[in-house]
């Protein structure tokens, strides 16, 4: 089970960095007579085996998102062309839509594979950054004690209080409600470091406080290493394996954050593709029982959380662990 | 046990008070204001008028302590978005959370306590395969996950209301009429909630439960030929329940982050949906009024997590005494 985790995170990982060769068309390109169209059907059997091909979806209503299969034409899958691993002929009305399209016409499959670059990243950064300030501010507040540990502890307790997502909903908030991806980026980033590092911290804190009176401590001060020498280099990489857990327990919370914040208009704007901003297609209730494939990031959120659950599984991490 | 109360009410206190004035001072910081309404042809004069008439033409230090002095009589101001006071938008809101957290903590402990002693109690090994992976997989669906897939599942099947508290008209109804309607509608948004945490409490209380099973008091019931049942429910289970109670408070607190998410997707009338529109909004006083009613339900939680625990382990009650 821990091989299946590893390696279906490694083909996340993949399928991420190789987005625009993997998607069969670009994220952004809109087919006007294929909005809500139904994922495409390769077919590889038609009167005696054949190599993959594809049928042509023509628009029969648009009120009623009705299309008709085009049965009678093969469309041709084209391998390695264009840049592109699989792509079909799409000036010919054609397109390869492996997961349907969104509202805007938009292939929801190229949507999630170039949307996973900015969601990951994203996740990525911030739990490093959590990570790395979570770690000193409990080593920090382990090994100095005393005043510095009561006020840094108080404040770690008090972040661990408060419920998350509504410090972010109101951090997200102060900010200028319409602002371009590159800002939104950033302050996500800085919002989910500023509310990820607590839980660390209490933890490094912990092991920190009891490590300190340790012999080997005493001997590197004995030696004349200093209080920062110490602590970076003798003290931290004692809480390595705490901080590897809480890292594998804050990617997928901040990955779910990014996917709340963009779904409710407080993330991403809507043209940039990430998990969260496809998300919102599946917002109307009455138009997602028609088109389920709008569900597509929900599948990759669910299987990311899963592919990591199931990779530390048995290496004394808590099973379990409720995020507020 | 009155020390420990004391502390804990106290803590409440600050806890209220620090996170309302934090959302106040943050939305009143934030650019815009209820003036952005106003639209962008209205002219400086009136805008100028409307700060006055709420007070927005304060500096935030003379806003805070008036708000804050109101607010201690439990006054917590008017509410701009709706027009009303404040704690009349509040009080309905708050009502509707609270309903769909009780629900939701209900199934969430009921299924997840009766699936983790099953599975943790020995049974057939095909039953306890499926409930491991049935709760691995719920493990990794969060609230958000859960109530999209539950609201495309209501709307193409139609089997339950995809979103809302009642149906269109239901101001209407009868009393009893309306209260079925409701019952109607809870299901949903409620264990969309409730999934995440029953799958916690089913691996916790079945690996406190496995331990259960062998300790030497079960051992000796069962030669004293308890029937198997007696022995699981009335004699291993209350032994077990200490890990479910420790969380507890903290699984509070999760209800009531994921409850935000569940309001939004399935249009449940609660705080986080006020919330969020009140952020939206600008509506300051609305904003410290939501942080308020949310602090108080989550030290609630908090504190009746810790009673339990007390309760079910004598050890928390002698150091809570001490």
């Amino acid at each position: 089970m821990r091989r299946a985790g590893i390696g279906l995170l490694a083909a996340v990982a993949v399928v991420a960095a190789l987005a625009p060769w993997v998607a069969p068309n670009p994220p952004d390109r809109m087919f006007p007579d294929l909005v809500h169209a139904p994922p495409t059907v390769v077919h590889v059997w038609d009167a005696g085996p054949r190599a993959p091909f594809i049928h042509r979806q023509r628009l029969v209503s648009r009120l009623e998102r009705r299309f008709e299969t085009m049965a009678t034409a093969r469309v041709p899958l084209r391998w390695f062309r264009d840049g592109r691993l699989v792509t079909a002929d799409a000036g010919a009305g054609a397109p390869l839509l492996l997961l349907g399209a969104d509202g805007y016409g938009r292939d929801v499959f190229a949507r999630l594979v170039h949307g996973s670059r900015l969601t990951l990243l994203l996740a990525l950064i911030a739990t490093l950054g959590a990570t790395l300030l979570g770690g000193l501010i409990g080593g920090v507040s382990g090994y100095a004690g005393g005043r510095v540990d009561v006020l840094l502890s108080r404040v770690t307790e008090f972040m661990l209080v408060l419920p998350a997502i509504y410090v972010v909903l109101a951090l997200r908030a102060a900010l200028p409600l319409v602002v371009p991806p590159r800002t939104v980026f950033l302050s996500l980033v800085a919002i989910f470091v500023l509310l990820g590092w607590p839980t660390v911290a209490r933890g490094v804190r912990a092991i920190i406080a009891s490590e300190r009176s340790r012999d080997y401590v005493s001997a590197a001060e004995a030696l004349g290493a200093g209080r920062t020498r110490v602590l970076l280099r003798h003290l931290l990489p004692s809480a390595r394996g705490h901080l590897v857990m809480q890292a594998t327990l804050l990617l997928p919370a901040f990955i779910l954050a990014e996917a709340t914040m963009s779904y409710i208009g407080l993330g991403f704007p809507e043209a940039t593709p990430t998990w969260g901003t496809m998300l919102q297609d599946a917002s109307n209730a009455a138009l997602l029982g028609d088109t389920p494939w709008a569900l597509a990031p929900a599948g990759a959120i669910f299987l990311v959380v899963l592919a990591v659950n199931l990779a530390v599984q048995g290496s004394g991490r808590p099973q379990v662990q409720l995020d507020r | 046990m009155r020390a420990f109360l004391v502390r804990r009410v106290a803590f409440a206190l600050v806890l209220v008070a620090c996170a309302s004035s934090a959302a106040f001072l943050l939305t009143r910081a934030a650019p815009g204001d209820l003036t952005t309404q106003l639209g962008p042809l209205a002219k400086a004069a009136e805008v100028a008028a409307t700060r006055a008439r709420f007070g927005l033409d304060q500096p935030v230090i003379v806003q805070w302590a008036r708000w804050a002095s109101r607010a201690v009589r439990l006054d917590l101001g008017d509410s701009f978005l709706y027009n009303r006071p404040v704690a009349s938008v509040l009080g309905p809101a708050a009502i509707n959370t609270a309903v769909l957290a009780v629900a939701a903590l209900a199934v969430a402990a009921v299924s997840g306590i009766f699936l983790g002693v099953i599975g943790g109690s020995g049974g057939p090994a095909g039953v306890r395969a499926a409930i491991r992976a049935l709760s691995a997989v719920c493990l990794s669906l969060p609230p958000l996950l859960t109530s999209l897939i539950f609201v495309f599942i209501a709307a193409r099947t139609g089997l339950l209301p995809a979103g809302g508290m009642s149906s269109a008209g239901a101001g209407d109804l009868s009393w009893g009429a309306w209260l079925v309607d409701v019952a109607w509608h809870v299901p949903l948004p409620a264990l969309a909630l409730a999934l995440p945490i029953a799958a916690t409490f089913e691996r916790l209380q079945s690996q406190a439960m496995t331990e259960a099973v062998d300790q030497p008091f079960v051992a000796a019931a069962r030669a004293r030929g308890v029937s198997h049942s007696a022995l699981i429910w009335r004699h291993a289970w209350p032994a077990s329940l200490r890990p479910i109670c420790a969380v507890l408070g903290v699984a509070i607190g999760a209800l009531f982050s994921g409850s935000f998410v569940v309001e939004y997707v399935t249009t449940w009338p609660g705080l986080g949906r006020l919330m969020y529109e009140a952020l939206r909004a600008r509506d300051i006083y609305l904003v410290a009024g939501c942080a308020a009613t949310g602090s108080v339900f989550l030290a609630c939680g908090t504190l009746a997590g810790d009673l339990l625990l007390a309760a079910v382990d004598p050890r928390v009650r002698e150091e809570t005494a001490a």
